[in-house]
């Protein structure tokens, strides 16, 4: 009896996109929250502890934000199954806060409305209410509660004690230990949307006092942000800066992350014997996890950006601004900043398409993203393009090795362009998604909140390099070191392992596109990360297992290779799907294994065809 | 609200609205007299009315984007809403009606 009296209650918070849900939710909860997926679907489940001031227990489910129960989105099922207690290994919530933007109820009113059918008691709160106040909007709560009976209460999630009428409600709400009844929800059709709108409007009507509708600041503001000319720049100017903050700002940590694994090396070199833990310690896990943790920093920045940028309000004005440039092959507004964010790193931008709603938008962009050049292809161009491209100026002014390298990334950005086009004409058969989205009103950032995002973004990465990254690389360094090369061997050792014996049994079927055996070789455990080839490079050409420097191995691939085949290794490495963490995380997120094996199959395919043209242009034109 | 019984001059396509086009929306999802519509037309008409854009609610067009002029940003009553002029032209918006901006002059 006592135990059902101590239980927790489950509080759900619905409510529309933007209306502070979340900020609301961070201040309720603190820092005591989990983020998880849903069970079979990548949508974020964020759940949170905290006391009321009468002492209840209650667990807090951040439900996406939706503006009504249809499910067009995976976000927007969950949240439905979850109201309706249809989720699996989900309890049905014994509350529900609606969190409404107190600027402008209309939308809220129609959802709490629908919301009313699923049965749960719930309350209503006013959110952002002193921005309402200081627009002189005036909100009759008591006649609202009185026409929806239900609790209404008035809330500001950004300031302290800003929920405390929230929590004084809930108190007596839970008090009275609520039943939910049956839900008898079912999928309202267009003219009972419309007849929900009438009502709401007839609400507003009687209890809130709107000012006359002037121009506010949010549209002052995008008068210039979006300007045709001046918004264009602006975002240009901030793309810039990000980009520049993802390079400079990541390049100290980054540097102090790849020292530390080097030392970490070092140190379970000397400590260990040496022999089979030794190796797999440092030359798999270490290395391994190591190559892929020294992205970090780069993550963090670029989503403190991207958290920030959409905690403003100004992620739906770049999506604006950018839908036509995107929308033209099929990607959403929405799909341009993931697609940017795999100019550093792929498995970001990945992450970051959870942003598009649109399943199929989103999948293409996803599929799209590793085309865009991330920074870990960059070792491997400057060494080809160092060793093989004169230095010398076109045309007066142009650096010949800078314009290689530009090439090469627009080559990934039209390559991108054409596939997303590609997937949208015959997989999905020209398929339309219509393009409405709210611009929401502009908010000063609230710095915990982003702070506790990013942190969840970074945790999210590692988890993931402890797992399914920590796992591919325990295999592609046992690939690399097994069977161990014969007693009085002179060559490398990975020779003799399996990664030589693929290396050596793909050369006939990479032969035709120039690739010689030591490239073969290196290419396998260069499927942990695309850098990881230089130093597996390095390995294969360093007879006797003396590592060379980097500028050495310049000078050995110059003086051993034709141009034709590093010109075919630079497009290779443009297409080839070369890391085998991107691979995961695109399981991760999509749920499947198909989508990982398209995009591996299809990216070969593109590799392999660009290199065979490339390989036998050059020689054609006499390389 | 009923379509009004002969189509006044003032009405148009908010998809073909220029920037500063006001008005009051007369209706949503409407299609041209005699051709069925489709899935996707019944399904924009649901995320209109979702969005706010219902009979009735006052709309002004308030930016363009650069390229074709597209997407739009309309204001719908107390909200600003993007759309592609395609998704646009399923509303038609009541010039006439307009309510003059009290505060426009401001």
């Amino acid at each position: 009896m006592l135990d059902t009296l101590a239980r927790t209650s489950r509080v759900a918070f619905v409510g529309n996109p933007n209306c502070g849900k979340t900020a609301l939710f961070n201040a309720l909860t603190g820092s005591r929250q989990k983020v998880a997926n849903y069970p079979g679907v990548t949508v974020e489940r964020k759940e949170g502890q905290f006391v009321t001031p009468a002492g209840r227990q209650v667990t807090a489910i951040d439900l996406p934000g939706t503006y009504s129960l249809r499910g067009r989105s995976p976000d927007e099922v969950v949240t439905r199954d979850a109201v309706l207690g249809r989720l699996d290994d989900f309890d049905r919530p014994d509350f529900l806060v609606c969190v409404a933007d107190a600027t402008n109820l209309r939308l809220i009113l129609r959802l709490v409305l629908e919301l009313r059918s699923a049965g749960l008691p719930m309350i209503l709160a006013l959110n952002m209410s002193d921005i309402a106040d200081h627009r002189g909007i005036r909100i009759d709560a008591e006649g609202l509660s009185r026409e929806l009976s239900i609790p209404v209460v008035r809330s500001v999630a950004v300031s302290p004690g800003g929920a405390a009428a929230l929590l004084e409600q809930l108190d007596l709400a839970l008090a009275r230990r609520p039943a939910g009844q049956a839900a008898s929800w079912s999928e309202r059709g267009a003219a009972e949307i419309r007849d929900a709108h009438h009502a709401a409007d007839a609400m507003v009507a009687r209890f809130v006092g709107t000012p006359a509708v002037s121009r506010d600041i949010s549209a002052r503001i995008d008068d210039v942000l979006l300007h045709p000319v001046l918004g264009i720049l602006i975002l240009l100017s901030v793309l810039f800066l990000v980009f520049q903050a993802v390079y400079s700002w990541a390049g100290p940590p980054m540097d102090m992350i790849s020292a530390g694994f080097d030392s970490l090396n070092a140190l379970a070199r000397q400590t260990l014997p040496d022999g089979m833990l030794a190796s797999l310690l440092t030359d798999g896990i270490i290395t391994g996890v190591g190559s892929v943790l020294v992205f970090l920093p780069q993550i963090v920045i670029l989503f403190f950006f991207i958290i920030l940028l959409e905690d403003i309000g100004y992620m739906a004005r770049a999506a604006f601004l950018m839908d036509r440039v995107v929308g033209g092959v099929g990607l959403h507004g929405r799909s341009f900043i993931p697609l940017l964010s795999s100019f550093a790193c792929a498995i970001p931008g990945i992450m970051a398409t959870r942003v598009i709603e649109n399943r199929r938008q989103r999948l293409a962009t996803i599929m799209v993203a590793p085309l865009m050049t991330c920074s870990a292809r960059i070792p491997v161009y400057t060494l080809l393009i160092g060793a093989f491209i004169p230095r010398r100026t076109v045309a007066g002014l142009i650096d010949l090795q800078g314009l290689v390298l530009f090439s090469l990334y627009l080559t990934g950005i039209v390559s991108a362009f054409a596939v997303a086009f590609i997937f949208r004409t015959f997989v999905w058969r020209g398929k339309t998604e219509p393009f409405i989205m709210e611009l929401p009103g502009y908010k000063l950032p609230m710095l915990r909140s982003v702070a506790m995002g990013v942190f969840q973004r970074a945790l999210m990465f590692i988890r993931r390099a402890g797992t399914l990254i920590l796992s591919m690389m325990i295999l592609i360094w046992f690939l690399s070191t097994f069977p161990a090369a014969p007693e009085g061997a002179t060559d490398a050792a990975i020779n003799h392992s399996f990664a030589g014996i693929i290396g050596h049994a793909l050369e006939p079927l990479l032969a035709p596109i120039g690739f010689n055996w030591q490239i073969a070789v290196a290419l396998i455990p260069g499927m942990a990360a695309r850098e990881v080839a230089v130093g597996a490079l390095a390995t294969v050409y360093a007879v006797g297992g003396a590592a060379l420097s980097d500028a050495s191995l310049g000078a050995t691939i110059a003086a051993e290779w034709p141009l034709a085949t590093a010109l075919s290794l630079l497009a290779w490495y443009v297409f080839a799907p070369q890391c085998a963490p991107t691979l995961a995380v695109v399981r991760r997120e999509t749920n499947s294994w198909r989508w990982p094996v398209l995009m591996f199959v299809y990216m070969m395919a593109l590799a392999y065809g660009a290199s065979f043209v490339v390989y036998r242009a050059a020689i054609y034109l006499g390389g | 609200m009923p379509t009004l019984p002969d189509t006044p001059p003032t009405l148009v396509k908010l998809g073909q609205g220029r920037r500063g086009l006001r008005g009051v929306v007369r209706e949503v999802g409407s299609a041209a007299p005699g051709v069925p519509r489709t899935a996707f037309d019944l399904e924009l008409e649901k995320r209109l009315l979702e969005i706010g854009l219902v009979e009735g609610a006052q709309v002004e067009i308030l930016h363009e984007g650069f390229i074709g002029r597209d997407p739009i940003a309309v204001r719908v009553d107390s909200m600003c809403v993007a759309l592609r002029r395609r998704e646009a032209n399923a509303v038609l918006v009541d010039c006439a009606a307009a309510v003059p901006m009290t505060l426009a002059a401001e």
